[in-house]
């Protein structure tokens, strides 16, 4: 990788910015950082139940998932990963923009990462009403013609919960954006003050980290 | 390149990595490979493999998105063993869930253990 071209720099922090219970900017940036982090943990273990879910069930029959896995929109959801992976890269650029203090390129960035992301929801709502129409929707509108629909069931069960969790994440990421470029617009994030960017940015690519993982379980394998 | 030392007690700014946008963009490119290696390697039947080559590739994606992305290559230790933690707590989830469930069969039925044909 190259990485020569990197730099540490420090700034001088506005006063302001430094929450009384902190010592100094530093130890300020480095507990949100963790704070945000040990959030993820949590969030880990929330999705991991799922995929926990998901290997008994997969185990239990195999046959079922391969069945399950035809009638997923391949090309949609390779689609969908593309534009998760882009926007992780804007997120990136998002939060060294902010470390760099250039203003007009993070909000930008965050415009684009925003425009990516509701790409993601408009493709997945796609999938959905498809979904719907084929009558593969366990609970509400459900049909299934073929071998072991019971076992079958189970998995677009799995499907909808992983994929609507993951959204649901989407839509929250969304807002969170929002918010950023609202506040960015004012001026607040500097070189020396972008912790929310940043923490923010670790919520987004955790998202993506989850769908890494959701597109080959439930669309290729 | 600009190196301040100002990183004093009372006052001074943050002290923290900034990569440069070829690094993130050399690091989207080989994520975008992998994506593609994902894909063809489904198309191949390789049996179980498949399963455990598309993982292998998603953990090494995972992996570049955490350590660049997410800047853990440059976190302090604290950060880095959150991580850690986090991945050992998931494993401690799945494998614990996978000897419950490998282990079952290993009982003799019970009575009134309902027996269900499943689809294999």
């Amino acid at each position: 990788m190259s990485d020569t071209n990197t730099m540490a720099v420090a700034h001088p922090l506005p006063e302001e910015h430094v929450a009384h219970q902190f010592h100094d900017a530093q130890q300020q940036y480095e507990s949100g950082n963790l704070g945000m982090w040990l959030f993820l943990l949590t969030e880990v273990m929330f999705f991991g139940g799922m995929f926990g879910a998901y290997a008994v069930y997969r185990a239990w029959s195999p046959e079922a998932f391969k069945l399950a896995a035809a009638t997923t929109n391949v090309p949609l959801g390779a689609f969908n990963t593309v534009v998760l992976i882009v926007s992780s890269l804007t997120m990136a650029l998002a939060v060294q923009s902010a470390q760099l203090g250039k203003q007009k390129r993070l909000q930008l960035m965050l415009v684009l990462t925003m425009i990516f992301g509701a790409a993601f929801l408009g493709v997945k709502a796609v999938e959905y009403s498809e979904k719907w129409h084929h009558h593969h929707v366990p609970g509400l509108n459900w049909q299934w013609e073929g071998e072991g629909p019971r076992e079958v069931q189970i998995l677009f069960c799995l499907y909808f919960a992983m994929t609507g969790m993951h959204a649901i994440h989407m839509v929250v990421g969304f807002g969170i954006m929002l918010w950023l470029l609202m506040t960015a617009r004012r001026g607040v994030y500097t070189a020396s003050y972008y912790n929310p960017v940043e923490i923010s940015g670790l919520y987004w690519h955790f998202v993506d980290i989850v769908w890494i993982f959701l597109f080959p379980l439930l669309y290729l394998i | 390149m600009t190196h301040h030392d100002q990183h004093g007690h009372s006052q001074g700014g943050v002290h923290a990595h900034i990569s440069s946008t070829g690094m993130y963009v050399t690091i989207f490119f080989v994520l975008m490979i992998c994506t593609i290696l994902t894909y063809a390697v489904s198309t191949i039947d390789l049996g179980a493999f498949n399963f455990v080559v598309a993982i292998g590739i998603a953990v090494f994606k995972a992996s570049l998105v955490i350590l660049y992305f997410m800047h853990v290559k440059w976190s302090q230790i604290l950060t880095k063993l959150a991580v850690v933690v986090a991945v050992i707590f998931l494993l401690i989830l799945l494998l614990l869930t996978a000897t419950d469930y490998t282990s079952r069969n290993w009982l003799p039925d019970q009575p009134g253990w309902e027996k269900h044909q499943v689809l294999r």
